[in-house]
C-alpha cells in the first residue's frame, strides 16, 4: 500500500532583543556560566517578571511576516513541568490566546507551489541548560528568559523535502526581518516534529509520533525519512503507532522513546496573575509595518524577474548583510547581472580567502559601484578593479584615489599607444617577420612588450587593433 | 506612659521637638519587646543590632536638621514574607530555611526611604496560609489579648506585635483577609488596600491575583500615614495602579454626613456569632448617628466567595510554590538517590501539611479534565461577585460588615478540621476577590473581653472614604466607651 507521510512543525526561534523577555539581562549567546541572570530570570521568591515590550515588537513582526491574525488581546500563561533547568517549575508562555493566530508560508515552484499554514505564533521564555560532566550535573541560567517565539505549523507538509523548503524558507524570513539570528548550532532555532503516515487518499489522519533533539536542517530530514520509514513498517506489518515522544540521537541516526501519551505531562496551564494581559493597537501594528524590510520572497521574484539563475539568487539571499551589500551596489547601478557577477565574484572570493563573513566589508556599495564605473569607462581595465577591489579591503579610500596612488592608470591616448606599438615592432623584428610569415600568434609577444611598457595599463584589445593594423602596414 | 505605649503620630511630634530621640524610642520598644517575647511569640526574628543602627541614623539626620517624614526613626516590624535584603525571610516555612533575599520589597524600601526602624520580621502561617498563625513551622504566637488563644492569620505575628506594643506599626499582607482578621483578634487596626495600590514586588507570592501588601497599626491615623507611604506605581510590578500619590491622612479630618453605607444581609446571617453581629450593628448605629444613611442590602452572590477564593487562591499557590524543589536556595532535604527523589523529599519534608493541602488541592482545580469544572467555575464566580459588588457601589459609598464570624479561638480548637479553619474568613475572602480596599477596626468586645472588629469596605480605590469612614467610628467610639 503507498503511504502518505504527513507532517507538522512545532519551531522555536530565539528573539534578537538585547535584553531577556522579563528583565534586563543581556540575551548575549556565550558568557560563562551564570553571568547573564540575576533574581528575575531565576525565579526567586517574591520576584515578578515584567514583559518587555520588544519581544511582543518582535513577534507582531513575525506574525506579519508569516500573513498572521495578530490578536489585539492575548494572554501570558503559566506551564508547569518540574526539571532543574526551570528555575520558576513553570515557563511563561501563551496558551488558548496567543499573540498571533492563523498565517502561512509559501513553498515550491510553478504547479508544485502551495501554502503551508500556520496554527499561531506565541511568545514565551525560554528555560536554562544543563551541562552533564561525569557524574555531576550542572547548571547554566544564562539562557533562562531568553524569549522565544514558537511557530506552529497545521499538519501541512508531505514530506523531509517540503519540511525543509518550509524551515529554509521561515529562518529566512525571520533573518530578514532581524526578529531571530535562526542559528540552529547554537541553538537559536530548534524545531519539533510530529508525523503520522495514511494510506494515500485516506482522508483521517494516522497516529502520530512527535520527534525532539533535531539540532540541524539535515536532521530533521534524517529524522522525518527515519520515522516514516519506521512507521510504515510498523503498518505493512499491521501493527499500531503508538502515540509518544520520541528523542532523536544525530550520532547514531536512530531515535529512542521518551514518554508515552499516558506519561505526558499535564502542564497545568494557568493565566499568568502577574502580568498584565498583552494588548497591541492598530496604530502599532502599522508602526510595526513601516519599519518591515522587504521579504526575501519579494526579493526572490525581484531578482528572477532581473534575469539571476536559482543558484545566484540562493547565494544573494542568504545573508541579509551581504544582500544589503548587493542591494546598496544595485541601487547605484541599476544592472542587476553585472552587480550579482561582481558580489558573487569578486567580494565573494575575497571575503573566502580572508575568512570573513559579510558584515567585515568595510566598505559599502556605493565604493564598489564606483569601481564598475571605472571599469565601463574604460578607465582601468578590469584586471586593474579586481586589484583595486583586493586593496579597498585594506585602504580605506575611495577606488578613483587607490588608482591614482599605485598608477592604476589606463593609457588611452591613441598617440602613445601607437607610438609605444611601434617601438615594440622596431625592437623585436622576428615577432614582425614571424607574423608576416603567417604565424599570426606572434602578435601575442608584441602585445606582450606593449604590456611590460605600460605595466599592464594599455587596454589589450585596443592594442591588439592597433598592432594589427601596423603589421598589415609593415 | 511608657514611650511604647504611644502612637506613632504621637510620637513623631515628640521626635520632631526633640523631646524624645528615636533610639531611646526603640530601645524602650526593645525592652519590650524581649519582655513580651517569652509570651507572645510574635517574632521569628529580631533584628536589635540594625533596629539601633537605623534609629541612630534617623537621630543624627534629624540633629542636622534634614527633612523628617512622619514615619522617621519610629520602630515597625514587617511580616516574614516580605523580602529584606540579607535579612533572613522565611514565611513561616521549613522550605525557606534558609533564606537571605538579596533584593529589597519595594514596600520595604519605601519604608526605609521614609526611615522606619525595622525591629524584625513577624511570624505567620506558613506562606500566608492560614487564620491563625498556628501552621507557622517556627513558633505559635499567642494573642497578646488572651495568650491561650490564636492571633488569627496570616498576619498574626504582626498583629500580635502591636497589640503587645512590641512594634509602634507593623507591615502585613492580605490575600483573604490575613490583616483583617489578625487585625480584628487582637483588637488593631488594618488596611487591606485595593489590589494594585501597593507594589507586590518583593512580597513571596501566595495567591498573586488576590496578594496585597498593607499597614497594621493602633489606629486609624497611624494606618492612613503608613498607607500613603507604601502606595504608588512601581515599575517592578506591572499590576501596581497610578493612584495619584494621595496623602491619606488629609481623609482623617472629615466628617461623614449623608455617606451611604449598606449592610449587606448575608454577611450578618447564621454562623455569625450574636455579639458579634451586635458590635457591628452597634458601629452601624454610630455611624447612622454620625448622619450617615444606614441601608441594608442583599449581595446574594456572597456564597461563591468562599468557594471560588479557596479554587483560585490554592491554583496560584500551587504554582507558585513549585519552584521550591531544594535546587537553588532554601531546605534541600539530604540523602537523596536521585532528581525525583530531591523533589519528593525536599518538598514533602519542607511543606507543613496545610501548605501541602493547598498545593494538592490547587494542582486537581487546574488539572486537564478538571480545570473548567472547578478552576474555570471559579473565575466566572469571581467576575460574577466582582460586578455585583460594582453594581453595590453604584448604590452605596460604603459598606459595613464583621471581620470574622467569631473572635479569636483557642489553639488547636479549628486545626482538626481544615474547611471549619476556610469557613472563618466567609467575611474577608469577598474583598480580595473583587479587587475592593477594606479597612478592619475595634468596634467592642465579647464577654470574654475579646476585641470584635468591623469592616469598612470601598470600591476600587475607596481607601479615602473607608479610612475617613473608619476614622469617624474610631472616634465616636472612643468618645462614648467601648
Amino acid at each position: 500500500m503507498e503511504y502518505e507521510i504527513v507532517i507538522g512543525l512545532e519551531v522555536h526561534a530565539e528573539l534578537a532583543t538585547q535584553t531577556k523577555i522579563f528583565c534586563n539581562c543581556t540575551t548575549q549567546f556565550g558568557g560563562d556560566p551564570n553571568t547573564h541572570c540575576c533574581p528575575v530570570c531565576l525565579g526567586f521568591p517574591g520576584i515578578l517578571p515584567i514583559l518587555n515590550q520588544k519581544v511582543v515588537e518582535y513577534g507582531v513582526k513575525a506574525g506579519l511576516a508569516l500573513n498572521c491574525t495578530i490578536n489585539p488581546y492575548s494572554v501570558m500563561a503559566r506551564k508547569h513541568y518540574f526539571y532543574p533547568d526551570l528555575p520558576k517549575a513553570f515557563q511563561i508562555s501563551q496558551y488558548d490566546q496567543p499573540l498571533c493566530s492563523g498565517g502561512y508560508v509559501e513553498i515550491g515552484q510553478g504547479e508544485n507551489r502551495k501554502q503551508v499554514r500556520l496554527n499561531r505564533i506565541h511568545i514565551e521564555e525560554d528555560a536554562g541548560k544543563l551541562v552533564h560532566e561525569g557524574f555531576m550535573t550542572k547548571m547554566d541560567a544564562n539562557r533562562c528568559g531568553v524569549p522565544l517565539i514558537e511557530i506552529v505549523t497545521e499538519p501541512d507538509l508531505r514530506g523531509a523535502e517540503e519540511a525543509k523548503e518550509f524551515l529554509e524558507t521561515l529562518r529566512l524570513t525571520l533573518l530578514y526581518m532581524g526578529v531571530s539570528d535562526c542559528r540552529m548550532e547554537e541553538g537559536s532555532m530548534r524545531c519539533d516534529v510530529n508525523i503520522s503516515l495514511r494510506p494515500l487518499g485516506q482522508e483521517e489522519f494516522g497516529t502520530r509520533t512527535e520527534m525532539k533533539n533535531l539540532n540541524s536542517f539535515r536532521s530533521v530530514v534524517r529524522a522525518i525519512e527515519y520515522e516514516s520509514a519506521r512507521q510504515k513498517k510498523l503498518l505493512e506489518q499491521g501493527q499500531e503507532i503508538v502515540q509518544e515522544t520520541l528523542h532523536w540521537d544525530d550520532a547514531t541516526g536512530m531515535s529512542s522513546s521518551m514518554r508515552s501519551k499516558e506519561e505526558a505531562n499535564d502542564y497545568l496551564y494557568l493565566p499568568e496573575p502577574d502580568i498584565l494581559p498583552v494588548t497591541v493597537t492598530e496604530e502599532e501594528i502599522s508602526a510595526i509595518k513601516d519599519t518591515m524590510p522587504e521579504l526575501p520572497s519579494v526579493k526572490k521574484q525581484k531578482y528572477a524577474q532581473a534575469g539571476l539563475n536559482e543558484k545566484e539568487i540562493d547565494v544573494l539571499l542568504a545573508n541579509p548583510v551581504f544582500n544589503a551589500f548587493y542591494e546598496d551596489v544595485l541601487a547605484q547601478n541599476g544592472n542587476a547581472k553585472l552587480c550579482a557577477n561582481w558580489v558573487l565574484g569578486g567580494i565573494s572570493r575575497i571575503l573566502n580567502e580572508k575568512e570573513l563573513d559579510a558584515s567585515a566589508i568595510p566598505f559599502r556599495g556605493s565604493r564598489l559601484a564606483a569601481l564598475m564605473q571605472m571599469e565601463e569607462k574604460k578607465e582601468i581595465s578590469h584586471n586593474m578593479a579586481e586589484r583595486i577591489l583586493n586593496i579597498m579591503f585594506d585602504e580605506d579610500k575611495e577606488p578613483q584615489q587607490i588608482a591614482k596612488d599605485h598608477g592604476f592608470q589606463m593609457v588611452n591616448d591613441d598617440s602613445q599607444l601607437r607610438e609605444l606599438c611601434q617601438k615594440a615592432m622596431a625592437d623585436n623584428p622576428n615577432a614582425v617577420a614571424d607574423y608576416k610569415a603567417g604565424k599570426t600568434k606572434a602578435i601575442s609577444v608584441l602585445v606582450g612588450k606593449v604590456m611590460a611598457a605600460t605595466k599592464g595599463m594599455a587596454p589589450g584589445a585596443e592594442v591588439i587593433k592597433i598592432l594589427t593594423e601596423l603589421l598589415q602596414q609593415a | 506612659m511608657e514611650l511604647y505605649e504611644y502612637k506613632a503620630h504621637q510620637l513623631q511630634k515628640m521626635l520632631a521637638q526633640k523631646e524624645i530621640s528615636s533610639v531611646e524610642l526603640t530601645k524602650a520598644v526593645l525592652n519590650r519587646l524581649r519582655e513580651k517575647e517569652e509570651d507572645v511569640e510574635a517574632y521569628i526574628t529580631v533584628t536589635e543590632e540594625i533596629a539601633l543602627a537605623q534609629a541612630n541614623a534617623s537621630d543624627q539626620k534629624r540633629m542636622a536638621g534634614e527633612k523628617m517624614g512622619p514615619l522617621a526613626g519610629i520602630p515597625f516590624a514587617v511580616k516574614d514574607n516580605i523580602c529584606t535584603k540579607d535579612i533572613r525571610t522565611t514565611c513561616g516555612s521549613h522550605i525557606l530555611e534558609p533564606y537571605y533575599p538579596p533584593y529589597q520589597a519595594t514596600a520595604f524600601a519605601k519604608m526605609q526611604k521614609e526611615g522606619a526602624v525595622l525591629l524584625g520580621k513577624t511570624n505567620m502561617d506558613e506562606f500566608g496560609m492560614g487564620s491563625s498563625t498556628e501552621t507557622s513551622y517556627y513558633k505559635k504566637t499567642k494573642n497578646p489579648c488572651s495568650l491561650d488563644r490564636v492571633p488569627g492569620g496570616s498576619s498574626g505575628g504582626s498583629a500580635a506585635a502591636v497589640a503587645a506594643q512590641e512594634a509602634i506599626f507593623a507591615l502585613g499582607s492580605d490575600t483573604g483577609g490575613s490583616i483583617r482578621q489578625p487585625a480584628s483578634f487582637c483588637g488593631v487596626v488594618g488596611i487591606k488596600p485595593t489590589y494594585g495600590l501597593v507594589s507586590r514586588f518583593g512580597l513571596v507570592a501566595f495567591a498573586s491575583s488576590f496578594d496585597q501588601i498593607g499597614p497594621l497599626g493602633q489606629d486609624v491615623q497611624d494606618c492612613a500615614t503608613v498607607l500613603t507611604a507604601l502606595a504608588g506605581k512601581d515599575e517592578k510590578d506591572e499590576t501596581t495602579v497610578e493612584s495619584g500619590g494621595k496623602d491619606y491622612t488629609k481623609a482623617l479630618t472629615n466628617g461623614i454626613r449623608g455617606m451611604r453605607v449598606g449592610l449587606p444581609k448575608e454577611y450578618f446571617g447564621p454562623g455569625i456569632s450574636e455579639e458579634v453581629k451586635a458590635a457591628v450593628l452597634k458601629a452601624a448605629k454610630v455611624l447612622e448617628y454620625l448622619g450617615a444613611n444606614v441601608e441594608e442590602l442583599s449581595l446574594p452572590d456572597t456564597e461563591y466567595a468562599l468557594p471560588a477564593y479557596y479554587l483560585i487562591s490554592s491554583a496560584e499557590a500551587s504554582s507558585n510554590l513549585a519552584r521550591y524543589d531544594g535546587i537553588r536556595y532554601g531546605f534541600r532535604a539530604e540523602n537523596c538517590k536521585d532528581l525525583q527523589d530531591v523533589y519528593f523529599k525536599t518538598r514533602s519534608e519542607g511543606f507543613g501539611d496545610e501548605v501541602k493541602r493547598r498545593i494538592m488541592l490547587g494542582t486537581f482545580a487546574l488539572s486537564a479534565g478538571y480545570y473548567d469544572a472547578y478552576y474555570g467555575r471559579a473565575q466566572k464566580a469571581r467576575v460574577q461577585i466582582r460586578n455585583q459588588y460594582q453594581k453595590a457601589f453604584g448604590q452605596y459609598d460604603l459598606l459595613l460588615t464583621p471581620v470574622s464570624p467569631m473572635t479569636a479561638w483557642k489553639f488547636g480548637e479549628k486545626s482538626a478540621n481544615p474547611l471549619e479553619m476556610y469557613t472563618a474568613d466567609i467575611c474577608t475572602v469577598g474583598v480580595n476577590i473583587a479587587g475592593l480596599c477594606a479597612i478592619s477596626l475595634p468596634c467592642g468586645q465579647d464577654k470574654d473581653g475579646l476585641p470584635i472588629g468591623a469592616q469598612i469596605i470601598g470600591p476600587p480605590l475607596g481607601e479615602e472614604k473607608i479610612i475617613q469612614a473608619a476614622y469617624a467610628l474610631e472616634k465616636a467610639l472612643e468618645g462614648g466607651g467601648k
